[in-house]
């Protein structure tokens, strides 16, 4: 069987560039602006759809996406809602689902049909924000059956014991966040990237992906010339809110623009 | 000798059963095992103990007293003897102080200066607040704008004694999103900032180490009864919301199969009305803030919001030992109803001239409400974790009284 995230990345590594990854909630402003969203963010040149499944205490995130994750909880947007929305969306490139392990948990069946049911809809991966390497053996082994591939977050505090942890098991890509903090748009650059993403891929052949912090076409392209992808997801959740599907797109067509400008050879 | 006993204790790998666990972003991984590091040493460095100890004799002024109760007594009925373990006599008037003196103690340890928590009732935030103070480091509190509303006379303490109040307006505005916040805040700050947790709740180490903290509770009580009755009581009572102040007095008596030990939580409005905070008698197990444990939730897997007149304990969750020791059948888990509480906290003032706190209260409440369970001499040990004076004005508030 195909892995459409590896497949992804070999094309994006064909054309010598870093891949873009873009974050939305799921359900956020609405179901139908949701979609129009993604799919004109797939269709301007995002590589992955990241899906936030969302969750009532998101203890990552900064404002922006604990907005639009009450306001999708408030339209009464459930795990499996996100499952049909995904499905629905047939989007062109591979999704990932981000959440937080209780819905996850508590989807009937548990996190083994939840990996069952999403890949059925549609689904590449998957991100378990709350459950880092080695928190849940039992989840990740469900996880490890279904045909979801379990993307692992690494993070600037990782020690390199837990690193290599971390990278073992993992698939589709490995999420290094970029610094310390909560998800949301910064003005400054991530500090260390470069020495970041040196330590992270001294252990792994998997691409990495930077985010947290990134909004920025600049910062994107920035983030390009180090790693092999860039997760861009509260400046486009705050654009959609804002600006609607449209200006999604603009703006996906800029960070597109920008990651393949980053110049880096791979 | 107040060390914790090496051995006793159920957890395995930072669970209890199958409850517990790190459930936490992975940037406070290495955080957590530097505590756990840090807390695994000087579990066995008498310096340590000995300093926890000194202050908690002179600054917090332990012992507490076990105080016997003879109008409270009466009202119960059937010749059953109720005495307080009086925690609301400590310094701060709470519990909290216990556990926050042996987190800055680590935080020392692990030279971090910046000191953070999050606050319901606020006897947590004071607490901390006041340990802070006291070892001159930086304080800052998260409260739900709710709570803060609840509890003014908390805000303006801590903030005489130094900290930075921070108020937090997202989802219910109470002790849940205080929390959020405060994990939030660590995961931007983790390397110079120690989060003093206030309850025996969050990613292991915490709930093995707050419980450490106060279970000089349940030792010094135990100690108190045999020299006092030459006995243990028959049951020991004691609120529950994240489960700090039970799982003190509970730890020294979990050995002594005769004693019965009861978890009260609080049913708000009612259990069958969907508006309380009952998480053991009405949850099911759960992730949430970095433990598996018995949560308030829907189908669905989202929180709900929990309620109770008493902000400390107005919490979807609950420690994971408490989870444990509840599907093992050890503790035995009520719940009673703010109603309940309200007339408890009037019974005690009238009764005894002691104000308890309202999640205090809950504890009493429950007494009051099971006259008839117990032989004529059996003593009925209450943990009184804190001291009502914060509450005086919600109860006037509720009672239509002008202050």
């Amino acid at each position: 069987m195909s892995d459409p995230i590896a497949e992804r990345w070999r094309a994006v590594r064909a054309e010598r560039r870093a891949a873009l990854i873009a974050f939305f909630t799921a359900g956020y402003p609405t179901p139908a602006g949701f979609l129009e969203a993604v799919r004109r963010a797939a269709a301007a040149g995002a590589d992955v759809i990241e899906i936030g499944v969302p969750f009532s205490d998101p203890l990552a995130d900064g404002p922006t996406i604990q907005r639009s994750t009450q306001a999708a909880l408030e339209q009464g947007i459930t795990p499996a809602r996100v499952l049909a929305l995904v499905r629905e969306a047939a989007l062109p490139v591979p999704v990932v689902l981000m959440t937080y392990l209780n819905p996850v948990l508590a989807y009937h069946g548990g996190a083994a049909r939840f990996g069952a049911d999403a890949a059925a809809a549609g689904a590449a991966g998957i991100l378990l924000t709350d459950a880092p390497a080695g928190a849940d053996p039992g989840v990740e082994a469900a996880i490890a059956t279904s045909p979801l591939t379990l993307i692992r977050l690494v993070a600037p505090t990782t020690s390199d014991v837990r690193l290599a942890d971390a990278v073992r098991g993992a698939g589709g890509f490995i999420y290094l966040i970029s610094r310390l903090g909560v998800t949301g748009v910064r003005a400054d650059a991530p500090p260390d990237l470069e020495t970041q993403v040196r330590r992270v891929r001294a252990v792994t052949l998997l691409p990495i992906a930077v985010g947290f912090g990134i909004g920025t076409p600049e910062q994107a392209r920035a983030a390009a010339r180090c790693a092999d992808g860039v997760v861009v997801g509260s400046a486009l959740v705050d654009t959609l809110g804002t600006g609607g599907p449209a200006a999604v797109e603009a703006l996906v067509r800029e960070l597109a623009g920008a990651v393949r400008a980053g110049g880096r050879v791979a | 000798m107040t060390e914790p006993v090496a051995g006793t204790s159920p957890e395995t790998r930072g669970r209890f059963g199958p409850y517990g666990g790190r459930y936490v972003p992975e940037t406070l991984m290495t955080a957590l095992e530097e505590l756990e590091r840090v807390y695994d040493a000087a579990k066995l460095d008498p310096a340590f103990w000995t300093e926890f100890e000194a202050l908690q004799r002179d600054y917090v002024g332990r012992p507490t007293p076990l105080t016997e109760t003879a109008r409270l007594s009466a009202a119960v009925g059937g010749g059953v003897r109720v005495v307080l373990k009086r925690e609301d006599l400590n310094h701060t008037g709470a519990h909290k102080i216990n556990n926050t003196l042996g987190q800055v103690l680590l935080a020392r340890r692990m030279n971090k200066r910046r000191i953070i928590a999050e606050t319901g009732a606020g006897q947590h935030g004071v607490a901390t607040a006041t340990v802070c103070a006291c070892f001159g480091l930086e304080c800052v509190v998260y409260m739900g704008e709710e709570d803060m509303r609840r509890q003014r006379l908390n805000v303006y303490r801590m903030e005489l004694m130094g900290a930075r109040v921070v108020p937090v307006a997202s989802g219910t505005r109470t002790l849940k999103d205080a929390t959020n916040e405060a994990l939030r805040d660590w995961v931007t700050n983790v390397t110079t900032t120690h989060y003093i947790i206030g309850s025996v709740v969050g990613p292991d180490p915490f709930p093995r180490l707050v419980r450490d903290f106060q279970s000089v509770i349940g030792r010094e009580a135990r100690t108190q009864m045999l020299e006092r009755y030459g006995r243990l009581p028959r049951t020991v009572v004691a609120c529950v919301g994240g489960g700090s102040n039970a799982m003190g007095i509970f730890t020294a008596f979990l050995g002594d199969a005769g004693v019965e030990l009861v978890g009260v939580e609080a049913a708000g409005e009612g259990l069958e009305t969907g508006r309380h905070a009952a998480s053991l008698s009405c949850g099911r197990p759960g992730v949430f803030h970095g433990s598996y444990s018995y949560l308030l939730q829907d189908a669905g897997g989202q929180v709900q919001p929990a309620h109770s007149v008493s902000a400390g304990l107005d919490y979807p969750g609950v420690g994971p030992e408490h989870a444990y020791l509840k599907d093992q059948n050890r503790v035995l888990y009520e719940a009673v109803t703010d109603r309940q509480a309200l007339d408890a906290f009037a019974a005690l003032s009238r009764l005894e001239g002691i104000l308890p706190a309202l999640e205090s209260a809950h504890a009493v409440a429950w007494v009051l409400a099971h006259a008839g369970r117990w032989d004529a001499g059996d003593v009925v040990l209450i943990n009184l974790s804190g001291r009502g004076d914060k509450d005086v004005a919600m109860v006037a508030e509720l009672s239509g009284a002008e202050l």
